[in-house]
């Protein structure tokens, strides 16, 4: 049990933080809470520090609109936070719709689907259009477009404050990412994630790779949602430099040989490993 | 470069190109329908927002739909909408026939917005040191509109319900006595809205005894006709100011005739 607890180790302790976080806003809304009120679009802890999504603020910037000085706060607290240390942690760590799209993922694996699946017709840089789209569309409407389509919010919202319809968004989400696309909307279209993978691009904690470690498994990138930022493997000793790791730690609780490991970037091995 | 000398780069350029041009493609549907979507869903009219929300389009670009004011309101009168509810999805609403606004002097609500989709300064005053302090009786959630088919006390049936339910009593709503002439001798005790003071809190709809309400919240853009400044209150000072603005020269839609209305008289076609 407790060997099992310690292979999953990130696992379990990602789950604790989405969960966490969540019943942390149900209660913020039921129950009065003062720890956290509002949602992922704009909330405060402990009724004083602001919280905002700082891709919705760029949104609502596209739709030629200003928000409040506290907005702006929020939102640069979001970005200090993950652009400068936790890197794309929000969709591993945060995202309530992860939990959704990682058990089609699971499901995918156990039954077989996975096999089938054949090339995504998809590119992982769908995601970087989106943000394009988003913003285009939100200069067109004059409203911030993904916030009024996104299965993130409709999900996080609805399990605060009722899920109405949402339900059918993120029923699509699922599907899609069971029967169509593996990693089908985190790994290739949702532009969240796509701003959060561009605004990481430099954050300091890293998945650290070490190569006289490695027994050349594979297994990290069989498990990796999103493997193109694995290229080092076997081949460099460097840490993950693409902004679209989630730092969700799959490939350190597979590895064997204990060639993964959190840590600080290290910039100094830090070249593209297709040179070396 | 060179054309035919390299002749491996020129599929290579071919298939990018053609790839950018699949990912526009799919980029410019996929925006199209996005926008045609929300166009429809930003549409709707016929919503009461939380005192102090700013003009509708503004306040559906700045509302992160984030709930705040929702969680502080200690009625749970407002309600965040959600897929299906017919309103824009995530931005507060009030329904006023089941929960209307109880018009807090500290107005929670408003005070809590995050964004300034609410906005205090327009639902405060300046006090006597020139400090805005927030005043209620200025919220412009709607306005009591009143259906004098159904209300019961246009029929003759004494009843006052929604003038006693109303906190801005014989301001907002004030009972006119009107003589029923249906019997002769009686009076009816008529419900009359007043605009300048109604803030549309809903308490006059949630206490109508009428099976639906017969008098109800409408948001103010829908309720209230505009005047043209071509009719002027003559005697009233302060109305006549907007003959200022009156243009001088008149536009109509459709071309005047150039012909002479006796033109047509002596033209000899009756």
């Amino acid at each position: 049990m407790i060997a099992e607890l310690r292979k999953n180790r990130y696992l379990v302790l990602r789950r604790i933080s989405q969960v966490g976080i969540m019943l942390l806003f149900i209660a913020g809304n039921l129950l009065g809470w003062k720890v956290l009120t509002g949602n992922l679009s704009s909330s405060r802890v402990m009724n004083l520090v602001p919280l905002t999504d700082p891709f919705a603020v760029l949104q609502v910037f596209a739709s030629r609109h200003l928000v409040s000085a506290e907005a702006l706060a929020g939102a640069a607290l979001v970005l200090l936070f993950f652009g400068v240390l936790a890197g794309r942690a929000f969709c591993s760590w945060v995202c309530p719709l992860n939990l959704v799209t990682d058990l089609a993922g699971w499901l995918r694996k156990k039954t077989g689907l996975e096999q089938d699946g054949g090339q995504p017709g998809i590119s992982r840089n769908a995601r970087y259009w989106a943000i394009g789209v988003s913003f285009l569309v939100s200069l067109v409407t004059g409203i911030a477009a993904f916030e009024w389509i996104s299965p993130i919010s409709m999900l996080h919202r609805g399990l605060i404050f009722g899920m109405g319809m949402g339900w059918a968004l993120v029923l699509a989400v699922f599907l899609f990412d069971l029967l169509l696309v593996k990693q089908g909307f985190c790994g290739h279209l949702c532009p969240l994630g796509g701003f959060y993978s561009l605004a990481t691009r430099f954050s300091l904690v890293r998945v650290n790779h070490c190569k006289e470690k490695c027994t050349l498994c594979m297994k990290c990138l069989e498990i990796c949602p999103e493997r193109q930022v694995l290229p080092m493997v076997g081949s460099l000793s460097s840490s993950v430099s693409s902004g679209e790791c989630t730092n969700c730690g799959r490939c350190i609780e597979v590895c064997m040989s204990d060639a993964m490991k959190f840590g600080i970037r290290s910039y100094s091995r830090d070249q593209d490993p297709k040179i070396a | 470069m060179e054309s035919g000398a390299d002749g491996e780069k020129m599929p290579e350029r071919r298939k990018f190109l053609l790839s950018m041009a699949k990912s526009l493609g799919a980029a410019t549907v996929g925006g199209l329908t996005w926008t045609g979507y929300l166009e429809g869903k930003k549409a709707y009219s016929s919503i009461l927002r939380p005192p102090g929300a700013v003009a509708e389009e503004d306040f559906l670009a700045r509302c992160t739909k984030c709930g705040i004011c929702v969680e502080a309101c200690p009625y749970q009168a407002l309600i965040l909408a959600s897929p299906g509810d017919e309103r824009p999805v995530g931005t507060p609403y009030f329904q006023m026939r089941e929960n209307p606004c109880r018009m807090c002097r500290d107005i929670p609500c408003t005070a809590a917005c995050p964004t300034g989709a609410l906005d205090r300064t327009l639902v405060s005053d300046p006090d006597g040191q020139g400090v805005m302090r927030l005043n209620i009786n200025k919220t412009q959630i709607g306005l009591a509109v009143i259906d004098r088919e159904t209300c019961i006390a246009y029929w003759g049936i004494q009843c006052d319900v929604c003038y006693r339910a109303c906190p801005v009593l014989d301001k907002a709503l004030t009972v006119e006595y009107v003589r029923n002439e249906r019997t002769g001798r009686h009076a009816m005790l008529a419900p009359v809205i007043h605009s300048s003071h109604c803030t549309g809190c809903g308490m006059c709809e949630r206490a109508c005894v009428t099976k639906k309400a017969a008098v109800f919240i409408l948001p103010r853009a829908m309720a209230m006709g505009e005047s043209s400044n071509r009719y002027i209150k003559g005697w009233d000072r302060a109305d006549e100011e907007r003959m200022n603005e009156a243009p001088e020269e008149t536009e109509t839609a459709t071309p005047r005739s150039e012909k002479s209305p006796m033109d047509y008289l002596n033209k000899g076609g009756l």
